[in-house]
This record gives C-alpha cells, sequence and structure tokens, in this order.
C-alpha cells in the first residue's frame, strides 16, 4: 500500500463518529411502517381462468390446485428392519450426491472440490443436475429472498432422506449482509439444517471436513431432516411465507 | 474534452462541469436537453456506448440525480450527463429508443429508487426483488436495518467489533492510547 | 425341440455376471478418465453404493404409468438384447435363448430401450426430458443406419440370420474375424458404435451442462436405480453383439472379459479427445461418414 493512504489505525477510529451497531432498547424506535399500499397479485399463468378446450367446453383451471399436488410431506419411517436401515444409512453416507446449485459467493468454493487437488468424488461425492436426483442440498451463502423462493421448492423436490448443509456465516446468523433488507438472516427457520459450515468464505478443506461430518451423521441415522421438515411443516411454511410476500407457488412441490 | 464542452455550449443550455480527470467529465443539463444531447453525442461525436444509468438521492435538495454515462471507444474517454429531477414525482423520459439497454437500467431505477420512466419497455415488472411491499429500497429514507430486524429472524449471540479496535488488540495489546 | 427349463438359472447367471462386470466396468473407466486427470477418481464399488442407496430412497412419486414404464422398457431393452445373442459361443450354460431369436430381434431391441425411454420421459413432462429424448432419437436413428447396414452386409456374407452361425464361421483364427474379411462393415458398425454409447463427441443426449441430463431429469429413487443397472447391462448386451458379429465372439469368460473390454475402451479413448458433437453435426456427421462405409460393405460381398 502506498504511504500516503495508509492511515494509522487507531486515528482513523477515533475520526469516525462512533456507530453503535446494537442500538439499546432505550433508543426511540420509529412508528411501524404504514401497511403496505402495494397488493401483490399472481401472475397471470397462476390466476384462475376459464379456457375454451375443443368444441366449445368451458373448463374452469386454478393452475395452483390442478397443476401441482399440494398435499404436505409426510414423515417417512425408517426401513423396519434395524440391519436394512444401517445399510441404507451406510450408502447414504457413501453416496451423497449434491444439487447443483449455488446461492450465493459460496458457490465458487464449491468448484474447486471437483478437481484434481480436492476431488471429492473419492469419498462418493458428487454433483447432480437436477433435485430429483440429489440427496444434499447445499446453501452456499447469502441467501436473497428470492433465491430463498427457488431454494425451497427446490429442496421440497428432493426424495427423502434429503440433508440441507448451510456455508459460511451467511447462512448462520446473516453474516456481512446482516443489515440487508433483502437477504435472510438464519437458514435453520426456513429449511430443516443438518450442519453448518462456518466461515466467510469456507475453503475446500473445511467443506470437505464438513461433509466427512455428515457423513457420520447419516451414518448414526441422526441426519433426518426430510421428516423434521414433515413434522414441522407449518411451522416451516409460516416462516416462509412471512419473508416471502408473493407466494405465487404451491404449498408443497413434490 | 473541455474543447467538446465549449462547442456543444454554443448549441445547448448546459449546466455545471466538473472534470474529473482528462477522460472522465461531468455535465449537468436540464432534462428538456437531454434526449437531444444524447442523439448528437452517440450519432456525430462518437460516444456510442451507454456505460451505466444510474441516480443518486439528495434527499435534503428533495432532488434525484440521473446519471447517464457514455464512452468514447475511439478516444477512450467518458462522459456523464447529470440530469436533477424532482423526488416527489419522480420520472424521466425513457431513453430506450437510443439504447435499447437502457431499459433494463431504468427497470432497475424504477424498483430500487421508485423512479418512473413512462413508455420503458416492462417497466412495471419486477426486476431483482419480488413481491416487495416497502418504499423502493434505495431511497435513503428507507431504513434498511430496521426492516431486516423486523423481517428476518435473528439469531442471538451476534457481537460486532470495530476492525481497526480488534486488530489493534490483536497485534499491539500493550500499546494503550 | 422341447424347451429346456434349465435355461433360465442359466440365463439368470449369465445375467448376474454382465450386472456386475457393467458396475466394475463403468467404474473403472470413470477411474482411468479421472486417473488422466491425475484425480483419484471414485472408488471402484461406487456404483453397487449408489444403487442401494437409490433403492434406499424412502419417497418417490410417479408422473404417471409411462413414467414407470420408461426404466422398465429400457431395462427389457437391455436384457432382451444380451439374452437373445450367445454370450460365450459354443457353451450350453451361457448361450442362452439365441436359438429363439436372430439379428433382426437383436437389432430391434437395441432400439427398444429408447424407445421406452422416449415415452417415459415425455410423460415426466420436464422440457429438458422432452429436449433430451428428441435429440437422442433423431442421433440413435442416424447412428443405427451405418450399423443396420452393416449388419445386412454381414448377414449377406454368411448367408445367415442367425448370430450363432455368424460366430461360428469366424471361429478358427482371427483371420476368419468379420474385423479381416469384411472391414468396411465393421469400420461403419464402430462408428455407429461410437455414437450409440452416450460417451463424447456423441453425448449431447444427457449434456449435463445444458439441459441437466436429458431423459432421466425426473427420474429418481428406485427408477433411477432401474436405469442404473441398465447402464451396466446395456452397453455390454450390445458390445456382445458387436462381439459375435464382428470379432468373432468369445469361447470361454476371460475372452469375454478382455474383448469387451477392449472394445468400450475404443469409445472411451475417441470420447476423452474429441469434443462434444451438435445432434445436426452429429447426424450429418453419420451420414456422411458411417453410411458410405456401410454402403461400399454391402457392396462388395
Ligand atoms: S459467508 Fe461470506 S463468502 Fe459466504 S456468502 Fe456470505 S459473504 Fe459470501
Amino acid at each position: 500500500m502506498d504511504k500516503k493512504t495508509h492511515k494509522d489505525p487507531a486515528k482513523t477510529s477515533a475520526e469516525l463518529p462512533s456507530v453503535d451497531l446494537n442500538p439499546p432498547e432505550v433508543q426511540p424506535q420509529k412508528p411501524p411502517a404504514p401497511p403496505a399500499e402495494r397488493t401483490i397479485e399472481l401472475p397471470e399463468e397462476l390466476r384462475k381462468r376459464t379456457v375454451k378446450g375443443p368444441g366449445g367446453v368451458e373448463i374452469e383451471v386454478e393452475p395452483l390446485r390442478d397443476y401441482y399436488c399440494e398435499a404436505p410431506p409426510t414423515v417417512m419411517p425408517a426401513a423396519y428392519s434395524k440391519i436394512v436401515e444401517d445399510l441404507f444409512n451406510w450408502a447414504r453416507a457413501e453416496s451423497i450426491w449434491i444439487l447443483g446449485f449455488g446461492t450465493g459467493c459460496g458457490a465458487i468454493e464449491m468448484r474447486p472440490l471437483m478437481t484434481p487437488r480436492y476431488d471429492a468424488y473419492r469419498y462418493g461425492i458428487q454433483w447432480r443436475p437436477t433435485p430429483r436426483q440429489a440427496n444434499l442440498f447445499v446453501i452456499s451463502g447469502y441467501l436473497s429472498v428470492k433465491t430463498l423462493k427457488r431454494a425451497i421448492r427446490s429442496y421440497e423436490q428432493m426424495q427423502n432422506p434429503k440433508y440441507v448443509v448451510g456455508l459460511g456465516s451467511c447462512t448462520i446468523n446473516g453474516g456481512m449482509y446482516w443489515d440487508s433488507y433483502n437477504t435472510i438472516k438464519r437458514l435453520d427457520e426456513y429449511l430443516p439444517v443438518d450442519l453448518y459450515i462456518t466461515g466467510c468464505m469456507p475453503r475446500p478443506e473445511a467443506l470437505l471436513a464438513g461433509f466427512m461430518d455428515l457423513k457420520r451423521m447419516i451414518r448414526a441415522g441422526e441426519a433426518e431432516g426430510a421428516n423434521k421438515y414433515a413434522e414441522y411443516f407449518d411451522w416451516y411454511k409460516a416462516n416462509q411465507k412471512r419473508v416471502i410476500k408473493d407466494w405465487d407457488m404451491p404449498d408443497y412441490s413434490w | 474534452m473541455i474543447e467538446l464542452y465549449e462547442q456543444l455550449k454554443q448549441r445547448y443550455a448546459l449546466g455545471e462541469i466538473s472534470v474529473q480527470r482528462f477522460d472522465l467529465v461531468f455535465i449537468t443539463v436540464p432534462r428538456e436537453n437531454l434526449a437531444s444531447l444524447l442523439l448528437y453525442l452517440r450519432d456525430t461525436e462518437g460516444f456510442t456506448h451507454l456505460v451505466l444509468l444510474t441516480a443518486v438521492d439528495w434527499i435534503e435538495d428533495n432532488k434525484f440525480q440521473l446519471t447517464y454515462l457514455i464512452n468514447n471507444r475511439e478516444s477512450a474517454t467518458d462522459l456523464g450527463l447529470r440530469v436533477i429531477i424532482d423526488r416527489d414525482e419522480a420520472s424521466m423520459e425513457s431513453i430506450h429508443d437510443l439504447w435499447p439497454t437502457a431499459a433494463t437500467y431504468q427497470r432497475e431505477l424504477k424498483e430500487m429508487f421508485g423512479i418512473d420512466f413512462p413508455g420503458s419497455p416492462r417497466i412495471d415488472e419486477d426486476f431483482i426483488l419480488e413481491g416487495w411491499t416497502e418504499i423502493p429500497p434505495y431511497r435513503r429514507d428507507f431504513d434498511t436495518l430496521e426492516y431486516s430486524r423486523d423481517t428476518y429472524l435473528e439469531r442471538p449471540g451476534r457481537s460486532t467489533s470495530d476492525p481497526a479496535q480488534h486488530m489493534k488488540q490483536l497485534f499491539y495489546p500493550e500499546d494503550k492510547d | 425341440m422341447g424347451f429346456e427349463w434349465i435355461k433360465i438359472p442359466y440365463s439368470l447367471l449369465t445375467l448376474f455376471i454382465v450386472v456386475n462386470y457393467g458396475l466394475l466396468l463403468n467404474a473403472l473407466i470413470a477411474k482411468i478418465a479421472a486417473r488422466v486427470g491425475r484425480r483419484h477418481g471414485i472408488p471402484i464399488w461406487q456404483n453397487y453404493v449408489d444403487m442401494i442407496k437409490n433403492y434406499g430412497l424412502r419417497t418417490s412419486i410417479t408422473h404417471g404409468v409411462m413414467f414407470y414404464m420408461g426404466p422398465v422398457f429400457r431395462l427389457s431393452g437391455g436384457v432382451g438384447l444380451l439374452l437373445f445373442v450367445p454370450t460365450i459361443y459354443g457353451s450350453v450354460m451361457f448361450s442362452n435363448l439365441s436359438f429363439a431369436g436372430d439379428l433382426i430381434l437383436a437389432l430391434y431391441f437395441v432400439f427398444f430401450g429408447t424407445l421406452g425411454m422416449a415415452l417415459g420421459a415425455g410423460e415426466s413432462g420436464h422440457p429438458y426430458a422432452a429436449i433430451g429424448v428428441s435429440r437422442g432419437l433423431a442421433q440413435v436413428t442416424a447412428a443405427e443406419l451405418p450399423f443396420a447396414l452393416a449388419v445386412f452386409a454381414v448377414a449377406l456374407q454368411y448367408e445367415t440370420l442367425s448370430v450363432t452361425e455368424i460366430v461360428a464361421a469366424q471361429q478358427g483364427s482371427y483371420l476368419n474375424w468379420t474385423l479381416f474379411t469384411n472391414p468396411f462393415a465393421v469400420a461403419a458398425a464402430m462408428l455407429s458404435f461410437l455414437g450409440s454409447m452416450m460417451r463424447p463427441p456423441f453425448d449431447v443426449v444427457l449434456a449435463p451442462q445444458e439441459i441437466p441430463i436429458g431423459p432421466p431429469t425426473e427420474y429418481h429413487s428406485s427408477y433411477l436405480a432401474l436405469m442404473q443397472t441398465n447402464r451396466a447391462i446395456f452397453p455390454i448386451a450390445k458390445m456382445v453383439v458387436y462381439m459375435n458379429l464382428f470379432f468373432g465372439g468369445a469361447v470361454s469368460w476371460p475372452i469375454f472379459f478382455v474383448k469387451i473390454f477392449l472394445i468400450y475402451m475404443v469409445s472411451v479413448l475417441v470420447g476423452v479427445v474429441f469434443p462434444r458433437f451438435h445432434v445436426e453435426h452429429s447426424v450429418r456427421w453419420f451420414l456422411i461418414w458411417a453410411v458410405p462405409l456401410g454402403v461400399i460393405a454391402v457392396a462388395i460381398v
């Protein structure tokens, strides 16, 4: 760094007005924002409508009801026999298929795992391009509300058992986006998280270590996020709907 | 650039000029002149590239400032045109007929600042935010911290430390002043 | 001649051996590719684990009857192809049901799986699946053309449609192989072989990067596991046909393993060298390069 711009750090902080990032309760609170004037409408293609079928038959279509199955998920029991369940858990742990969906900066740190240097394939970890075939959803960093919507749908399309790993401080408490108007701060309020990997950004080694931990959990049968999601479905939905103001999708997408 | 300014001045009413670098100049122009000026600069002076279109919220003066940054590839110079518009009824003529890409900028400005550009394609559609119900978030009277506190659940136990103090603690703990 | 019931366990045994060999071979190929990239690559048993995992998933959803049938058709295509050609020539145990069907039936089975997949994937309603299927059908059809010509050439040459007799005619010395007696037919067939193995440069059907994975986009859990099984069987079955028609068949399992491995390596080696073709490129490529070879092969017989 060049000499002129380099300032004594202590001096800089003295010059700055002190900003209290956590205002105490006594500070006068602003009155709550007036209720939203804008009502959000469903996009055209999802609204209820009548279409003319061949031969002039009129058909009422309500896309969200008719085109999607909205039945909430159910808790799926484990296999009856302990031995079979153990075998399955072992297989699940040794064959982790990650959904290739990167949400934040973290997506960039996942890629090195495929390269010769880290080579996650040797642990049975692979990337799958479709949620139907994936078991592990790595939320790789900050999640804006818009992405959260997609993340929820992708998560719901994955098949039980499925796991969620939160990557980086953004998923844990908002990280450096703690005061952003557009990103969520606690991932586990919206999706059942099995494991967090800390850091901003976590190194690929940290990711690998996290995956090893996840494997241990799966093996021990502790990673039951999908069942947790089914069990507390209403709670999760309420949380999701609180931040996603234009809910224009089915309540549960199979 | 100064020559260009002098030359333009004979034809258009121009506001103040601020020279940032030899190849970057900002000129304030009245809003009526903007479109014709842009057209002239694009077709005659070689400023063919619209680099960006952005806004500044001068909430104290109750004004918005729109900045149209255009670039001349030949001479590698940038020219910024500033237009001051009223904040209460924020609306501006669209320039999507000059640069089709401007439509995207205008959509963003509509969403983030609430500046309307009547006639611009898809101007009323959501751009980045979906289902935003508050005042546009880039307006300075929007309190993002408060909004995020009200809307998103927080995890307790978060603490913040001043980076300078923290590094000092770490490396020069004995140095007290 | 009555039906010998003992053939059923024998065929199952063949199937069992082939499935395992296929799974290991696929893993081995992946491992070789990884080694080329200086990676460790997947463990050799990874395919088994993946399959158990997929069978062990707790939920699965369906999009309709054809969605169920897709993987089943595909699997029966693979199994049928395998069972109607003699796996090991001259062995009572492993010639399977080859007495019952001839070359034309085998040809039909090659196509059967793709068609079944098209129906199933179409039912899933996923746009990527539809794109993948249309690409797949176009490409397989184009690839099938030179293969069919080569098969006709071979059938004319030996004046029979029975696979067993074709193999019999090639015994003795390797100079009797079709590879040497009718090189044009073999060349045409091998080019078509490249096209049907779903490896680069002809893997635009699956195209993992652009249309997630094409036809199987919506398939998961047990469906996917079935298809994985088929991915082990089908290439092997196909190569068995090739081996029988062009490379003198196999008289014992070790020879079988070696020959299959070598034939597979052809497509793998081509795959690591060449980038992916567009569908229209590959169709044109087949028509320009492979079909004339096939025509020559038929003409000179
Ligand atoms: S934790 Fe850091 S690296 Fe990760 S998404 Fe947040 S800001 Fe980006």
